[in-house]
């Protein structure tokens, strides 16, 4: 090994320029495909729409007792994970009311909007029973408004989700189940 | 700007560091052929990010390994290409691991003092081997699980230890889950990590002795920056653009045209069909650069494998790690550049034997393009809006019946019948293809088509049309006509269809009552019309439902429905929509449908069907409670139903018949004028 030379930066000189430029220029390019490639897959999901709201059967109206308090139903489909595809799944849950005598069904979606939890509703709180968050405590009436707005940890009321009238009049509940972002005031749907 | 590196360099040293970097001192300064280290090091690095980036959408399980990949190449945006440069640059780290190694041979730079660098390059190159050989199985695709399951049969050889570091790697006895947690972890943790160490060892010894100046002494030494790095740039742009070329071939050069198929399948890596130990698969072969050992066991026979898979090969690792000794002496380097040549024509020479050998051999070219029959046919299946299942891709090819049909058929049926189109008989159709080999002698009906127009229309042809000879050989035989020796002789000779080996094979129905009824009874136009020919023709035919009933005339099913039911006519011998009391001939109902086919071949010598005409034809299916006791199981017979009807997914929208043009009323049943 040559000893007349140190590991000591030399003087800039004009000719050494279009070696840099073109060194620094032709390495970033060969680095940048490859980690191109994989951000794009990286970044897939983002250009993935989740699945469109879409009406699904949940129970046959004559099920549901008349009786005011929320029962909780399971949301079965079709479900699509990466890619796998599952028929008949259990894709979430919702609670459906009716009040005594009337023939028409609220739906709700029995998740949160303040983080996302799993919210049981509880016959013996309350006034004719609440649902009750297990996560931080938010108290919800019946119908899914909160019980103090004031103090309550969500930020809204519990996401109620549209019922098929025209089903419901043939005896069918048909309910557009859709899954809403947790945290905001407004009732935004997952996409 | 300054302040702050200053404030970090009297921390970190990261100025010094960065001139340590960039201004090493080149002896002769920069020239091209001090790229090959820098390209291998590039090489490693693309691997490394691709490899991340495929590791974050891949799933290490026999049940999601193929199918993740397949999401990898066919649905993530970009996929195919990360997948495609992952694929070939490894391949070029092979390549370029060869060039480095050749001229370091070549160069005497594994002279001292450099012996430990070139040590830590062998281990080096055994390392990117094993990324090389771990990496061929995780697709799960046939190719990749047949060629590895040969590499670990190997490590079973090993003397005392074989069977057990066998089942170490394979995580048990059998591939499945455990081969590929095992295979992943090799590939994507403890491979990688043991080649930044060992590189990080053989680059401070680089470092340390600097490069190998041979014949530079005249020139005047310039710094690694910017000239070097600038070759090495060029050189590695020079790489990606070779595997980018790979990656993108299949978008210039297509090849066949696979309609259907999206474009991804011809770009990127090949992902072949999903791997089943239960499909036998002789394309199997390791990727070109392991060719030449595959050659070389060849030459070893039974016991000996060992030799050609265990000892050669380490007595060669071992002779190169010898080489820097071996330099020393006065013909030791001439005698190490001997021995690098030797070996590398050896392994040229020995994958130029291999591929000659395969190009030649037939049953590996069928092998060949069965492997890409199905890979193509696995992605159709998976891209069926019923998607991937839960037991995975593969359970979708093992019931599929366009590809086990005619594995089962040939296995269960294919002794007796035939299934391949017959001139100016049995058309050919795309959807079925050229069919099977017929089985010599042929002693029943030729099943292609069955249930169709076409074939019934064939079936009751009352004229005689010219047959090539051979096809009713027996026939004549039988009759005396030819001897044995004359039979060979290719000639034609004019025949009732029915009379023909096509439909009641050598039975005895070959001369039989339908025989008789068809030929004479029906070629009498005052009994049987054309348009009634033609009537009974539709009706039978939507029986099988095989066409559609607006492709068959709603008008001629009407009145072949009459003549079916009419006791002059097929009711004669057949039951026809009557509730009980089965004719002398075979049931009608539902003649050619899936429940019909399936309930004749479970049983042909049932009341309703042959009873105790049956000639030959054995049960398949007796008895529904006792699976074991059947010929064939019932999941299978559906499959060979299913594809003798050509009830399948395609991907496009084209039904089975489609190729049949609608039958003009005039020659619907007249016979072949030729």
């Amino acid at each position: 090994m040559a000893k007349n030379m140190e590991s000591i930066p030399p003087q800039e000189d004009r000719r050494g320029f279009f070696s840099k430029a073109a060194a620094v220029v032709i390495g970033g390019l060969v680095g940048v495909i490859p980690f191109g490639a994989g951000l794009a897959t990286l970044l897939d999901p983002i250009f993935r729409k989740g699945d469109k709201g879409e009406f699904r059967k949940i129970a046959a109206l004559d099920a549901i007792p008349d009786d005011g308090f929320p029962r909780r139903y399971p949301v079965i489909a079709t479900q699509r994970d990466a890619w796998n595809v599952y028929p008949n799944q259990p894709i979430g849950a919702i609670y459906l009311r009716r009040l005594p005598g009337e023939s028409t069904v609220e739906a709700i979606n029995a998740v949160c909007p303040h983080a996302g939890c799993f919210v049981d509703f509880n016959r013996e709180a309350g006034d004719g029973g609440l649902f009750q968050c297990p996560c931080h405590r938010s108290d919800f009436k019946p119908d899914g408004e909160r019980l103090e707005p004031e103090t309550c940890p969500s930020p809204r009321n519990l996401d109620t989700l549209e019922v098929d009238q025209q089903k419901l009049a043939k005896g069918e509940v048909w309910v557009e189940f859709k899954n809403f972002k947790a945290g905001h005031p407004e009732k935004e749907p997952i996409q | 700007m300054k302040t702050l590196i200053d404030w970090i360099d009297n921390r970190t040293g990261i100025r010094h560091a960065v001139n340590e970097a960039l201004y090493e001192n080149i002896p002769g300064g920069s020239r091209w052929r001090y790229v090959w280290g820098s390209t291998l090091v590039f090489a490693f690095m693309v691997q490394l990010i691709t490899g991340i980036f495929l590791w974050a959408s891949y799933s290490p399980n026999a049940k999601g390994a193929w199918e993740s990949v397949y999401f990898i190449q066919y649905e993530m945006q970009g996929g195919w290409m990360l997948r495609g440069i992952h694929h070939f640059m490894a391949q070029m780290m092979i390549v370029l691991l060869a060039l480095h190694f050749l001229q370091v041979v070549i160069d005497g730079a594994y002279r001292a003092p450099r012996e430990f660098n070139f040590w830590t390059g062998l281990i080096l190159m055994q390392i990117v081997l094993g990324l090389s050989l771990t990496g061929y199985l995780l697709p799960w695709d046939q190719k990749g699980f047949w060629a590895t399951r040969v590499a670990t049969n190997l490590a079973g050889l090993l003397p005392w230890i074989g069977d057990d570091v066998q089942k170490i790697v394979v995580g048990g006895t059998d591939y499945g889950h455990a081969t590929l947690t095992r295979f992943f972890a090799l590939h994507a943790g403890v491979l990688p990590a043991a080649l930044i160490g060992v590189l990080f060892l053989h680059m401070v010894l680089f470092r340390r002795h600097g490069v190998t100046a041979v014949g530079a002494d005249k020139r005047p030494a310039a710094y690694f920056w910017p000239d070097q790095v600038l070759k090495d740039a060029v050189a590695c742009l020079a790489v990606m653009v070779v595997v980018m070329f790979f990656v993108l071939r299949g978008y210039f050069f297509a090849g066949e045209d696979h309609s259907g198929l999206p474009i991804e399948a011809h770009l990127g890596a090949e992902l072949g069909a999903p791997a089943d130990p239960s499909t036998p698969f002789s394309a199997a072969r390791p990727e070109w650069y392991f060719l030449f050992l595959f050659q070389f066991l060849k030459y070893f026979p039974g016991e000996a494998e060992i030799y050609g898979a265990i000892v050669i090969p380490v007595v060669i690792m071992i002779s190169l790690f010898l080489m820097p000794l071996v330099g020393n002496w006065k013909i030791g380097h001439g005698f190490n550049i001997a021995l690098i040549v030797a070996l590398l024509g050896g392994a040229g020479f020995l994958s130029f034997v291999a591929i000659q050998e395969d190009r030649a051999n037939e049953s590996y070219h069928l092998a060949t393009e069965e492997a890409e029959r199905n890979a193509i046919r696995a992605i159709q299946l998976v891209q069926a809006p019923s998607g991937i299942p839960e037991t995975g891709a593969v359970s979708l090819m093992r019931n599929d019946p366009k590809t086990q049909g005619p594995v089962l058929f040939a296995a269960n049926c294919n002794s007796c019948h035939a299934y391949n189109p017959v001139a100016e008989l049995l058309p050919f159709d795309s959807l079925r293809g050229e069919g099977l080999v017929p089985p010599a002698p042929v002693s029943g009906p030729n099943l292609y088509g069955f249930g169709t127009s076409k074939w019934v229309k064939a079936f009751l042809t009352p004229n005689p049309v010219r047959m090539e000879a051979e096809i009713v050989r027996k026939d004549e035989e039988r009759a005396g006509k030819l001897g044995p020796q004359q039979s060979n002789d290719p000639k034609e000779i004019e025949v009732v269809p029915i009379n023909s080996f096509h439909f009641f094979g050598g039975t005895s129905h070959l001369e039989g009552e339908m025989a008789g009824y068809v030929t004479e009874t029906m070629s009498d136009k005052d009994e049987w019309s054309d348009e009634d020919l033609a009537a009974i023709v539709a009706a039978l035919a939507a029986q099988s439902g095989i066409e559609s009933e607006a492709e068959l005339g709603p008008d001629k099913i009407a009145r072949g429905n009459e003549l079916l039911a009419s006791e002059d006519h097929c009711a004669m011998c057949h039951n026809y929509d009557a509730e009980s009391d089965y004719g002398d001939a075979v049931d009608l109902n539902g003649f050619g449908s899936r429940q019909w086919l399936m309930d004749f071949i479970s049983n042909p010598s049932a009341a309703r069907f042959y009873g105790d005409n049956n000639d030959r034809m054995p049960a398949f299916n007796e008895d529904p409670h006792n699976e074991v006791s059947n010929r064939i199981a019932r999941r299978d017979l559906e499959i060979i139903v299913d594809w003798l009807r050509t009830d399948w997914y395609e991907p496009q929208p084209a039904p089975a018949g489609a190729e049949y043009e609608e039958p003009s009323p005039e020659a619907d049943v007249a016979a072949p004028t030729s």
